[in-house]
């Protein structure tokens, strides 16, 4: 970041595309940094051109997250790429309770991409991070050949702070617990598939993308004794309540009936065979507390915007097996096993 | 959501239950069929089971067409997608699993470099052969009579376009010839170790055939059939009316799905199957072996949209793994939980047997919705034992 020599021309972001020079770490390298990413995620750590970001941390426990995005398409009903790869990570950074501080973003850009494809991209990470709140401190960029990407790649880093006596692990969930959603689930996953090329259908459905890190400081601030947090995302909320019951070695029981499914994503559901407690969310949360606690927390949560929908949704069973179950809403019962395989390819 | 939740209405499945409860007389039991694997998937997603008397069975059926279709004939067409560069191959996202000889899969085939596409539709198959021109499209076309329409729409429309690169490799299957050879098989009929008291008839597919084709076997064979709808009220109504008809001695068939069949079915797709396709004098399924006239293919007309006159594709005869009950899962014969390999090497995320691949498939069904019943029968046994 560190090349002073002016270009002769500013980048054509209008109709100019990537090149190989762009990952060449020579002049055009340098002019896309400058003349793209740092005037989007401008900031002062940024703006020090250092190949790292230094800066100051308080006491507490730090983490760290890092997650790849790899979606088709790029552009999608409720959001893009940009926004989801700062979504992502600052969402698996709040699950631990931390307030969300940096995030680092690397980018593996296809020969051929156009500019002004990346410039919205990049104009969509900036404004999503600045709603959320962090900043974009440190970068990379790499250009691979025509035919060897898929258009751009973004894989974000964020690290936090947890504020002090916060302890939210995925192997804290005890018998008796409760289990709640922070609003309807599947929108992300149907918002996907209406844009895909081979399976387009009329939808209104938005893709539920958004930072969860003010509603995660406002339910550890009511309820600080969250024993687990975690955010649906590949493979829906079905999948990570298994995860969470096989890290904690306890069962789940959940009640149908409970579940918050927008009438729109139940239908495209139904229309292609698919689960909803399967697909993917990118801005919603399941939460594990004391149930004396559960009620407290559930108010909470709907106060916020991002939590208006939330639901309490079961509860933590003892079970050797592990085993999440769901009472259906028939008024049978059924066992509600991890995603096998894929539903659909590559939904983020 | 409107024609959907009135179907799977708890007040309604509880006022059912009771009425099953009160008819099902308790010194005798009942054992009853679903032939499609549409019913078999109700079954254990809304629980049906647990709202029925202990004396009620739910035999599972061959109904679902990625489990019949026998190994031999995914590896005749990973044969083709390999050995032929140019050819692009399309189906349906549930086939690519399916295990085809040596470990192999239409996935796996794919990930090593072959042309293997999902497509939802036999248009999305048509779509690709006109972008593609120098490219041989070839659509696997498999499913019971529901998806047959839709592969003769497809053979038509690539004739009217004079599309020279799309063909179908066609293994559309027969669902009457496939009930009356469960019903004649030596299980059923000499030894008995299978019962089989009445049957669900197939939801979609009569929607296109009627119900005039059981009439034949439920008179021959003597066994009641109802034709039933997909959802879970159906799938118990339906009970409901088989029961009545086994404890009134009658074997007739009835329609409870009568928002959608009729008893002639959808006579412009039969007239357009007719068309496109005539029998195969016989077709190997797995599980039931070799099935007199239970399967199409395209008819010397439209010869040149039919990929096995187009490429030479020899008949493959492949062995199913060994300690594999499909074959017996699909006759009825047994459940998942008698297979050595159920849950233990087979599981949906390695399937070993087709009927863990397909959401459709009884291994399936039980791993993702029931695997505790399983578990828990297990788990009791053993400490009852010791």
């Amino acid at each position: 970041m560190s090349a002073k020599l002016k270009p002769l021309h500013r980048l054509d972001l209008r109709n100019g595309c990537v090149d190989m020079s762009h990952g060449s770490g020579g002049r055009a390298a340098s002019q896309l940094i400058e003349e793209l990413f740092v005037r989007h995620f401008d900031n002062e750590l940024l703006g020090q051109r250092n190949d790292q970001a230094a800066f100051d941390v308080g006491a507490g426990r730090m983490v760290m997250s890092v997650d790849a995005h790899v979606i088709s398409p790029i552009f999608f009903p409720g959001g893009d790429i940009g926004s989801l790869a700062v979504h992502g990570t600052v969402n698996d950074v709040a699950m631990s309770g931390a307030r969300p501080l940096y995030l680092s973003a690397a980018f593996i850009l296809e020969e051929g991409y156009p500019l002004a494809d990346l410039d919205r991209i990049v104009a969509s990470m900036a404004r999503a991070a600045r709603e959320a709140g962090v900043a974009i401190v440190t970068g990379d960029t790499k250009v691979v050949e025509r035919g060897k990407g898929d258009g751009v790649f973004i894989t974000t880093t964020g690290v936090g702070i947890v504020p002090e006596g916060i302890h939210i692990s995925g192997d804290r969930a005890r018998p008796g617990d409760a289990i709640l959603v922070s609003g309807t689930l599947g929108d992300h996953g149907v918002a996907i598939m209406s844009s895909r090329e081979n399976l387009q259908f009329e939808t209104t459905i938005q893709s539920d993308s958004a930072p969860l890190n003010t509603l995660v400081a406002d339910m550890v601030a009511a309820v600080p004794d969250i024993h687990c947090m975690r955010d649906p995302t590949r493979g829906g909320l079905a999948s990570t309540l298994n995860e969470l019951a096989q890290q904690s070695g306890v069962g789940m029981m959940l009640r149908e009936s409970a579940i918050p499914i927008r009438e729109e994503v139940a239908a495209a559901c139904e229309l292609l065979g698919l689960d909803p407690l399967y697909l993917a969310n990118e801005g919603k949360l399941i939460a594990i507390c004391p149930q004396g606690k559960a009620e407290r927390l559930l108010d909470t949560m709907r106060a916020h915007p991002l939590g208006a929908n939330s639901a309490i949704i079961g509860q933590v069973i003892e079970d050797s097996y592990a085993l999440v179950q769901m009472e259906t809403r028939f008024g049978g019962s059924r066992v509600v096993d991890w995603l096998a395989g894929d539903p659909l390819p590559r939904i983020c | 959501m409107k024609y959907i939740d009135e179907f799977r209405q708890h007040d309604l499945a509880r006022t059912l239950a009771d009425a099953i409860a009160r008819e099902a007389q308790g010194d005798r039991s009942y054992h009853l069929m679903e032939f499609c694997g549409g019913h078999t998937h109700a079954i254990f997603r809304y629980g049906v089971q647990d709202l029925m008397p202990a004396n009620v069975t739910f035999v599972h059926g061959p109904g679902c067409p990625v489990c019949v279709l026998p190994v031999g004939r995914i590896d005749q067409a990973m044969r083709l997608v390999e050995q032929h560069d140019h050819v692009i191959l399309c189906t349906y996202g549930d086939l690519l699993r399916v295990p085809a000889s040596g470990r192999k899969s239409l996935l796996k085939a794919k990930a090593a470099g072959a042309d293997v596409r999902m497509v939802y539709s036999t248009t999305d198959a048509l779509k690709i052969a006109r972008d593609n021109p120098e490219r041989e499209v070839v659509f696997f076309a498999i499913g019971f009579e529901t998806t047959t329409p839709p592969s003769a729409v497809a053979v038509k429309q690539a004739h009217a376009e004079g599309l020279k690169n799309f063909s179908i490799f066609s293994n559309h299957l027969l669902t009457p010839a496939a009930i009356q050879n469960i019903l004649e098989s030596p299980e059923v009929r000499e030894l008995g170790s299978v019962r089989i008291d009445g049957f669900f008839g197939p939801s979609h597919v009569s929607s296109i055939i009627g119900t005039q084709p059981y009439e034949f076997f439920a008179e021959e064979f003597q066994r009641p059939v109802v034709i039933a709808g997909f959802e879970p009220l159906d799938v118990m109504q339906s009970a409901l009316m088989l029961i009545r008809q086994i404890n009134a001695g009658r074997h007739e068939v009835e329609n409870e799905y009568t928002r959608v069949v009729t008893r002639e079915g959808n006579v412009k797709a039969k007239a357009l199957v007719a068309e496109v396709f005539e029998l195969r004098r016989s077709f190997e399924w797995r599980g039931l072996g070799t099935v007199p006239y239970s399967a199409f293919k395209v008819k010397e007309a439209y010869a040149g949209f039919d990929c096995e006159r187009r490429f030479d594709m020899p008949a493959v005869a492949a062995a199913d793994n060994k300690g594999c009950e499909c074959p017996a899962i699909l006759r009825g014969a047994k459940r998942p939980t008698d297979c050595k390999l159920f849950a233990t090497v087979c599981t949906p995320d390695n399937p070993l047997g087709s009927c863990m691949v397909s959401s459709e498939g009884a291994c399936a069904a039980y791993w993702s919705y029931g695997r505790f019943r399983g578990a828990a029968a297990n788990h009791d046994a053993r400490r009852s034992r010791t």
